[in-house]
């Protein structure tokens, strides 16, 4: 038996172009492949991807293979998988790695099932084990207060997702150089029981909160659903959105487009303000790679404060009129939104 | 024509309260209050549905593998109207990661042949991996569709809709076919007085790793690819500066919030 070798991760396109969580998927892969020392290698199925495969060098990429045919160019299962399957079977990659998005999610269980191999779902850490060479995945497991690291000894490749947006893709860098290979598709390989007929975008379901550069969170200590639904007031004064932990939700005073961890969004953006919110990892996996953490909270010795840059040890109850108070008040003298000040 | 129609649907705790085994860091599932997969309960309300329109010629099977208090789960699944529960229950199968649960339930889905359709919730509010509909799909050779949150039965075809980025993706299928469902398909109905006297009554049947002729090597966490090495909890990242209200009072609170969102990361 040949000994499975390099990191391969599998990028995405929508309509010929190349998706943003490939270039995140990068990241993850280089860091992994420099400590293992072998190949990064991005593996594209669909169309038009061969001319924009060195963005993906740039980005990270050692090899970049790119499937196309114009039968691919929306995902389904069956092709895909056959598809990656077969490439897989030939190079023997040591990891594999795909983005939590519904096509990694649907295409990933189905790979792992033939290719009788581990596969864990929505990891929040990646890691080599420097003495056995094993991928450490760790993610956030039941009950909310650990994190699980799980390996896969035995079987290849070692499979994972990653929540879209929980890493920044890496600085492009065009002088990097890489070999772009154009695989040839097996014809017999595209078929599918499974047709599709249509597609009806939804605008507004482009979530704006995965792109917010400034999230307002609430959870349970906001006490009620007229405090929650301050928040939407706030934030529209401070330009940013809402988010929500699994706890408000469940309350029903934000829908589940609005809940940030484990179960619902990653986010990243500049600045996440967690009103309220204990802090769980399954709430931490959806939105540590914000790059700064402002937490309020009564209870001093809540989690959040562990991952918060500014906390701030105070009754929301009484916070949150005065804080809405000012923001109404500077609005009024203004004419304006805005920090203010 | 018999409509055959599986639905897998998996006992799940109810509190968060859930322990893990330091040793193997599988779940301590005994002593739990657990109740069926909030997400399975679409997928039995999507299959009575079915059989609302054709009660004569509708047979709805449930399939779980738990521990033998999962009949409970099952039994909650015959009172809103399915027909027949099967439990695939066994020391055996212990431990299992989702490749060795859904290689198991596809082992059970073998005695039932043939059949139509194979429902399952998209994940599984404990796991939270929604891998095992997925994996029964590709080991049964069935073709699958993930994601589903319409869905209408008509004549030997599926067709369905997604709800995936950006949109909705209209699909069609000829049975048989495996479908993930998510929690927009419907509004799962309440268990009748008299649906809940009759799941009394039917028998469930209990098969262990034999019974379903299964490669005992593959099963539970023998069978697993993967295993958990550590459980640990989540260290400090930050180093944070506290402020604390009470002492330096609510206004200045108020200052030290806005000053820092004024200040760029
Ligand atoms: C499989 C699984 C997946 C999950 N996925 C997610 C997920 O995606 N996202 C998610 O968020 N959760 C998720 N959870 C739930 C998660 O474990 C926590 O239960 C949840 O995040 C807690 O929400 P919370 O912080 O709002 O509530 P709590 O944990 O109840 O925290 C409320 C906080 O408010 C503070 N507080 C109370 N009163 C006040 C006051 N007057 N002023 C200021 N502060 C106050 C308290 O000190 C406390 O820290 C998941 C759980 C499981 C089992
Ligand atoms: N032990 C089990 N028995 C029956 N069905 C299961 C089991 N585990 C998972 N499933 C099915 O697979 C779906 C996804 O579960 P999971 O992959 O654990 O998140 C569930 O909603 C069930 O329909």
């Amino acid at each position: 038996m040949t000994v499975a070798r390099g990191v391969w991760v599998l990028g995405e396109q929508r309509n010929g172009r190349i998706h943003p969580v490939s270039y995140e998927l990068l990241a993850w892969g280089r860091a992994l492949a420099d400590d293992l020392h072998v190949y990064l290698e991005c593996v594209m199925v669909g169309t038009g991807i061969t001319a924009a495969a060195k963005s993906l060098i740039a980005h990270g990429a050692d090899r970049v293979r790119c499937l196309e045919h114009s039968e691919l160019l929306t995902f389904r299962v069956d092709p895909y998988a056959r598809i990656v399957e077969s490439l897989v079977r030939e190079h023997q990659p040591e990891i594999l790695l795909a983005a939590a998005t519904t096509m990694g999610r649907t295409l990933m269980p189905v790979l792992a099932a033939h290719l009788h191999t581990g596969l864990t779902a929505d990891c929040t850490g990646l890691s080599i084990d420097p003495n056995e060479r094993l991928l450490l995945q760790t993610r956030p497991a039941i009950g909310g207060n650990v994190l699980a690291t799980i390996k896969t000894p035995e079987h290849r490749p070692q499979m994972a997702t990653v929540h879209p947006k929980a890493r920044r893709p890496l600085a492009a860098d065009p002088s990097r150089v890489g070999e772009i290979v154009v695989e040839t598709i097996d014809e017999s390989l595209l078929g599918s029981r499974v047709l599709r007929l249509g597609f009806e975008e939804d605008l507004t379901m482009a979530s704006s909160l995965q792109d917010a550069e400034l999230i307002v969170a609430g959870g349970r200590g906001l006490r009620t659903a007229k405090r929650f639904s301050d928040l939407f007031e706030i934030a529209a004064h401070l330009g940013g959105v809402v988010g929500a932990s699994r706890c408000a939700v469940d309350l029903g005073w934000a829908s589940h487009a609005h809940q940030v961890g484990l179960s619902g969004k990653s986010v990243s953006p500049t600045t996440y303000i967690a009103l309220g919110i204990s802090g769980s990892p399954n709430h931490l996996a959806g939105m540590s790679s914000a790059e700064r953490v402002i937490a309020i909270n009564s209870d001093a010795d809540a989690p959040i404060f562990q991952v918060a840059d500014v906390g701030l040890v105070a009754d929301l109850a009484d916070l949150l009129p005065r804080w809405l108070d000012r923001l109404r008040a500077r609005k009024r003298r203004d004419g304006q939104g805005g920090l203010g000040g | 024509m018999l409509a055959r129609i599986v639905v897998l649907i998996k006992q799940v705790p109810t509190t968060e309260s859930v322990r893990l085994n330091e040793e193997t860091g599988t779940m301590i599932r005994t002593g739990m209050d657990s109740a069926i997969n909030p997400l399975d309960l679409h997928a039995v309300e999507q299959a009575v549905r079915i059989k609302d329109n054709a009660p004569d010629t509708t047979h709805i099977t449930v399939l779980s593998m738990g521990p033998s208090q999962a009949r409970s789960a099952i039994r909650e699944a015959l009172a809103m109207g399915c027909d027949e529960g099967i439990l695939l229950s066994g020391r055996e199968f212990a431990g299992a990661d989702t490749w060795a649960t859904a290689y198991t339930l596809v082992q059970g889905l073998r005695g039932l042949f043939p059949f139509d359709l194979v429902l399952c919730g998209e994940r599984a509010t404990d796991g939270e991996t929604g891998q095992v509909g997925p994996m029964v799909a590709a080991l049964c050779g069935l073709p699958l569709i993930t994601y589903v949150n319409r869905l209408t039965w008509d004549e030997g075809t599926i067709t369905a809709c997604r709800a995936i980025e950006g949109g909705t993706e209209i699909v069609s299928c000829p049975l048989p076919v495996l479908a993930c469902v998510l929690r927009e398909l419907n509004e799962p109905r309440l268990p009748t007085l008299a649906g809940k006297v009759r799941a009394h009554e039917l028998d469930i049947t209990v098969l262990d790793g034999e019974g379903i002729g299964a490669d005992k090597s593959l099963l539970g966490l023998a069978g697993s690819p993967t295993r958990v090495v550590k459980v640990i909890y989540p260290s400090f990242q930050r180093n944070t500066q506290l402020f604390l209200a009470n002492d330096e009072g609510m206004e200045a609170a108020l200052d030290h919030l806005e000053t820092s969102l004024r200040r760029a990361p």
